[in-house]
């Protein structure tokens, strides 16, 4: 991998890390919100979206936790 | 008034948290193979912090504002929910908590083990592992600092927050010669993860078109509310496990 690849990586871990599912679903929930803020003003819609994102992630990484615990040697040297 | 010391506090607190896990990095390097090289390091990822922030800075103020607030939401969002999903697994038992002795510890038994290698007068190691340390470390502080000022207009103030944790880690770290492991990092954490989550909802959100009640008092509001949500996870993931037992998680990096 390249220095631009270890870059693009290094970002793509900093911001997304190891849920994309929450990514995805953060851009639908704006995408939603702005579909339907041009009616009207739906200013409950996103938080209420976005703690259902938090849900479902927190969820799925205790049930990936519960399988397979983490090795501290597989740890990355700098994360968050 | 209310923005602007959140985002002074919110700055302040997300780049002490990168700036402890980078002084940790330095001073386990420092200690075990001499200061001169990790200085260098340091100063060598400081000036080139600068010069990516003068080379991409005034691109941000071409951006339109509507445009950079979807932008920036979207991705405090993406990053402020990944900082609250581990701080909540941490707090409910499932992941290990930070531990920046055994951190150091690592850090330290590695340096003394890594070869010699002198190229213009450095350690080669030392230089490198404080060089990417800092740099890494300090460009997520750059991106916390451009996230929280760039969409409100404070950046200046964003810029103060992080300035003012930098001068109380440097100034703690020189003081103490350890890691900062008294730190308590996961209640930062689970803090920021809080702020950058409800920053990120009241930005996108007035990206896509949304006039939230109150103004920017509902910042507060937001705020509570997630307050809310990740007690009531952290509550719930502690009946599960509680339940059903889970393996013992080593202490983790990040």
């Amino acid at each position: 991998m390249g220095w631009l690849g270890r870059f693009a990586r290094f970002w793509y871990d900093f911001v997304v890390g190891d849920d994309w599912l929450a990514a995805v679903l953060v851009g639908v929930a704006l995408g939603a919100t702005a579909v339907l803020a041009d009616g009207y003003n739906p200013w409950w819609l996103l938080p209420v979206a976005v703690a259902v994102v938090l849900v479902i992630s927190v969820r799925r990484a205790a049930a990936a936790a519960t399988r397979h615990p983490p090795s501290s040697d597989t740890e990355p040297l700098i994360d968050l | 008034m209310t923005p602007q010391v959140l985002v002074v506090l919110g700055a302040a607190l997300a780049s002490g948290v990168e700036m402890v896990e980078a002084l940790t990095i330095v001073l386990a390097v420092g200690m075990t193979r001499g200061w001169r090289s990790a200085a260098i390091g340091v100063g060598a990822a400081f000036l080139t912090l600068a010069a990516l922030i003068a080379a991409l800075g005034p691109a941000l103020t071409e951006i339109p504002i509507e445009a950079l607030r979807v932008v920036v939401g979207a991705v405090l969002l993406t990053f402020g929910l990944q900082w609250l999903r581990k701080a909540i697994l941490r707090a409910a038992g499932v992941r290990a908590l930070h531990d920046e002795d055994k951190i150091f510890a690592r850090e330290v038994a590695e340096s003394r083990q890594a070869a010699h290698t002198t190229r213009a007068s450095l350690d080669w190691y030392s230089f490198t592992l404080a060089f990417k340390g800092v740099l890494l470390e300090g460009l997520e502080v750059v991106f916390i600092v451009v996230s929280f000022g760039s969409t409100g207009g404070h950046l200046g103030l964003a810029a103060a927050g992080a300035g003012g944790a930098l001068v109380v880690v440097a100034a703690v770290g020189a003081l103490v010669h350890r890691p900062l492991s008294r730190v308590p990092e996961n209640s930062l954490k689970f803090t920021v993860g809080i702020m950058l989550s409800a920053f990120g909802v009241f930005w996108g959100g007035e990206g896509v078109g949304l006039s939230w009640p109150g103004s920017d008092l509902a910042l507060l509001g937001l705020i509570g509310f997630f307050v809310a949500v990740s007690f009531a996870l952290v509550a719930d993931l502690r009946r599960r496990t509680a339940v059903v037992p889970t393996p013992t998680a080593p202490v983790t990096q990040d």
